[in-house]
């Protein structure tokens, strides 16, 4: 397993001393009593986008709600290790967990965006917030419409049902409604895994857009999709974090002789 | 060998075994139009109900009874010369009965009627009210100075000299307790919904649910009884009220009756709420209290409503409770008086009538308004959780 300081350290010797935002040191999740993650340590560089990859089980989902705690959700989870975000054990009794996930944002699988209009769907979070102010609301419902490359497709049914909504404007809603609150990290999990090819390459774009602003981590199947967007790729296999380097080096030439086969297709 | 075509690859394969209709599964035809069967037999059920209730309270609606303490008397001696149909009609039959019976009979009948009109005591006969028919429209909705009264009162005392009949005090009763008990139970039973289904953790979970379930299980009567005997003196010693039993008494205990019912729909519609949402929600940053409240809760609101709906039904019909707990039909709207619902009327007094007097119709009015009041209350709220599902998934 490869340590990420090093890592970086190897690929990057101008941010050699910068911290990861993410960092993770033998992180291990059980659920009642298996263990799903055995001592994962890792570490996310800031406005890069990092994809996790592996087949169906291998925990690169279950890793990646490590990082604003969406596991709490269920019951019977426990998890062992350190995990920091902005270098805030975010497991230690005194972390809010309301205002972890102000800053981690996430964009699920599935899109599923409130039984709500288009502009409260945004609006929610910002009220959240405690933003009251109806022009600053309308105006960062514009800016993430924007930003989420919808507010052509939406501008003028703003009030309308956001689930009369295609799959594909669903999930960049949803990508706009996780952005507006202006997170500093995104978490996605296999964003585009339900859309189709053309709505998948807008949310592709975009997320290469986003970079700019936003810490991307990414969960996908979809190899070439990890080629096209992303800058690091870690590679999970049952549990274990089995290599993690620059995109191009994962996938051209590979340490791991596991790593190799997955992403040429020989298993997966 | 010859290579086979597609073309004669499809020729060869036998397809006349997809027009055998359903004869092919004679067992799943059968089990269905039992199904179908059953299900048409339920409807009409309820509207044979319907139908041989509301046929009973047709003269009254039609303001055919008579309830005149002072009636008409045709002696028996003129029963020769009087036409057989005044005859009926003045001995309350049907056609059928009146041919049924022999002139014998007719004449005891007659005599019967007779004799009873004899019997009434002269202080009675002399009553102003004596000729007064409270069976009449005017008398069962509009208030009516009797005599002995100082002025023009709603009055339900249908045993006595003049019976005097009017359903306003029972419909305020039914609908004090009614709203008492669904003031009382519909916040509780949504609160503990919505916190069983979102916030409790799985073991408070475990317990609370099947708890409160449990509380439909007890019955009627006993709930009745225990606020009887507890409720209302707990109660009585918290708000210092005059009188023990009274209709907030019983709409508290009608509460406890409609709890478990509006909590166990509502519950079932807040789970059925996609959890991505509650994820959604957490995701940009709100507390699961403000999840459920913002998010879940509005959109489980037509399962709730529909909750709420049947809860309505359920107190406005229950019955054992309200007689238990208060049965004094008084005309007033303080919640602190004792009041008399529809359906305790009808259980109270059912048991005691000559089935055609014009009480006992009466008393299948009032189950006719019922069942109509309550037929409408959920037409009307099947359309309102209809437009608010339609506007919840956008299609307005």
């Amino acid at each position: 397993m490869a340590a990420p300081t090093s890592i970086s350290a190897k690929n990057s010797s101008t941010q050699a001393e910068t911290r990861p935002l993410l960092e993770t040191r033998n992180l291990e999740l059980f659920y009642g009593t298996s263990r799903a993650l055995k001592g994962i340590s890792i570490g996310i560089r800031e406005n890069l986008v990092t994809a996790f990859i592996g087949p169906s089980g291998c925990g690169k989902s279950t890793f990646l709600r490590c990082f604003n705690r969406m596991n709490d959700l269920i019951d019977g989870v426990r998890i062992v290790g350190e995990c920091k975000v902005g270098g805030e054990d975010i497991y230690a009794k005194d972390v809010d967990v309301i205002e972890l996930r102000k800053r981690v944002g996430m964009v699920f699988q599935r899109s599923n965006p409130f039984p709500k209009s288009i502009f409260d769907n945004i609006a929610y979070g910002l009220r959240l917030q405690g933003i009251r102010s109806r022009s600053e609301i309308e105006g960062i419902v514009e800016q993430s419409l924007k930003g989420a490359a919808i507010w052509d497709e939406v501008k003028d049914r703003l009030h309308q049902s956001a689930l009369g909504l295609s799959g594909g404007q669903q999930q960049r809603l949803c990508i706009a409604r996780a952005i507006a609150i202006r997170p500093q990290v995104l978490l996605m999990d296999e964003p585009a895994s339900a859309l189709d090819p053309i709505a998948t390459g807008k949310v592709e774009d975009l997320i290469v857009e986003l970079k700019k602003d936003f810490t991307i981590v990414i969960v996908t199947h979809n190899m070439q999709q990890a080629t096209r967007i992303s800058d690091y790729t870690a590679f999970f296999y049952i549990g274990e974090l089995v290599e993690y380097d620059l995109t191009t080096k994962i996938f051209t030439n590979p340490a791991k002789k596991q790593t190799e086969d997955y992403v040429t297709g020989r298993f997966g | 060998m010859t290579e086979e075509t597609p073309e004669q690859r499809g020729v060869d394969r036998d397809w006349s075994g997809i027009r055998r209709s359903a004869n092919g599964r004679p067992l799943e035809w059968i089990a269905e139009k039992m199904i179908q069967g059953v299900s048409f037999t339920a409807i009409a059920g309820v509207f044979l109900i319907f139908l041989f209730v509301g046929k009973e309270a047709f003269p009254v609606i039609l303001s055919q009874t008579d309830s005149r303490l002072i009636q008409p008397i045709i002696p028996a001696s003129q029963m020769a010369t009087t036409p057989p149909e005044v005859l009926q009609r003045y001995l309350g039959l049907s056609v059928r009965e009146f041919k049924a019976l022999d002139q014998e009979t007719l004449k005891d009948l007659m005599q019967a009627r007779e004799d009873g009109s004899k019997d009434i005591p002269e202080y009675a006969r002399s009553d102003p009210d004596s000729g007064v028919n409270g069976s009449g429209w005017s008398y069962l909705l509009t208030p009516h100075q009797w005599s002995g009264y100082d002025r023009p009162q709603y009055i339900w005392q249908p045993v006595g000299n003049i019976q005097k009949f009017n359903i306003i005090p029972l419909f305020v009763g039914s609908l004090k307790t009614t709203l008492i008990g669904l003031f009382f139970a519909v916040p509780l039973a949504l609160a503990a919904a919505l916190y069983v289904s979102q916030l409790a953790p799985v073991r408070v979970k475990e317990w609370v649910k099947p708890g409160i379930e449990m509380l439909a299980g007890i019955p009627s009567v006993v709930v009745g009884a225990f606020a009887l005997l507890v409720l209302a003196t707990w109660l009585q010693s918290l708000f210092h009220y005059e009188v023990r039993l009274n209709a907030f008494v019983a709409g508290i205990a009608l509460g406890f009756a409609v709890i478990p019912l509006v909590f166990s729909i509502a519950e079932d519609a807040l789970t059925s709420v996609p959890k991505s949402y509650v994820q959604a929600a957490l995701a940009v940053g709100a507390s699961r209290w403000q999840a459920a409240r913002d998010i879940v809760l509005p959109a489980a609101i037509p399962g709730v409503f529909a909750a709420v709906v049947l809860g309505f039904g359920r107190a406005i019909g229950e019955t054992m409770i309200v007689l238990i707990v208060c049965s004094a039909p008084v005309m007033s709207w303080n919640l602190f008086d004792s009041a008399r619902s529809i359906t305790t009327t009808i259980a109270a007094e059912m048991g005691e009538l000559v089935p055609g007097s014009p009480h006992y119709r009466i008393l299948f009015m009032l189950g006719t308004i019922l069942f109509a009041v309550t037929f409408l209350t959920n037409l009307l709220g099947d359309f309102v959780i209809n437009r608010l599902k339609r506007r919840l998934e956008g299609k307005r």
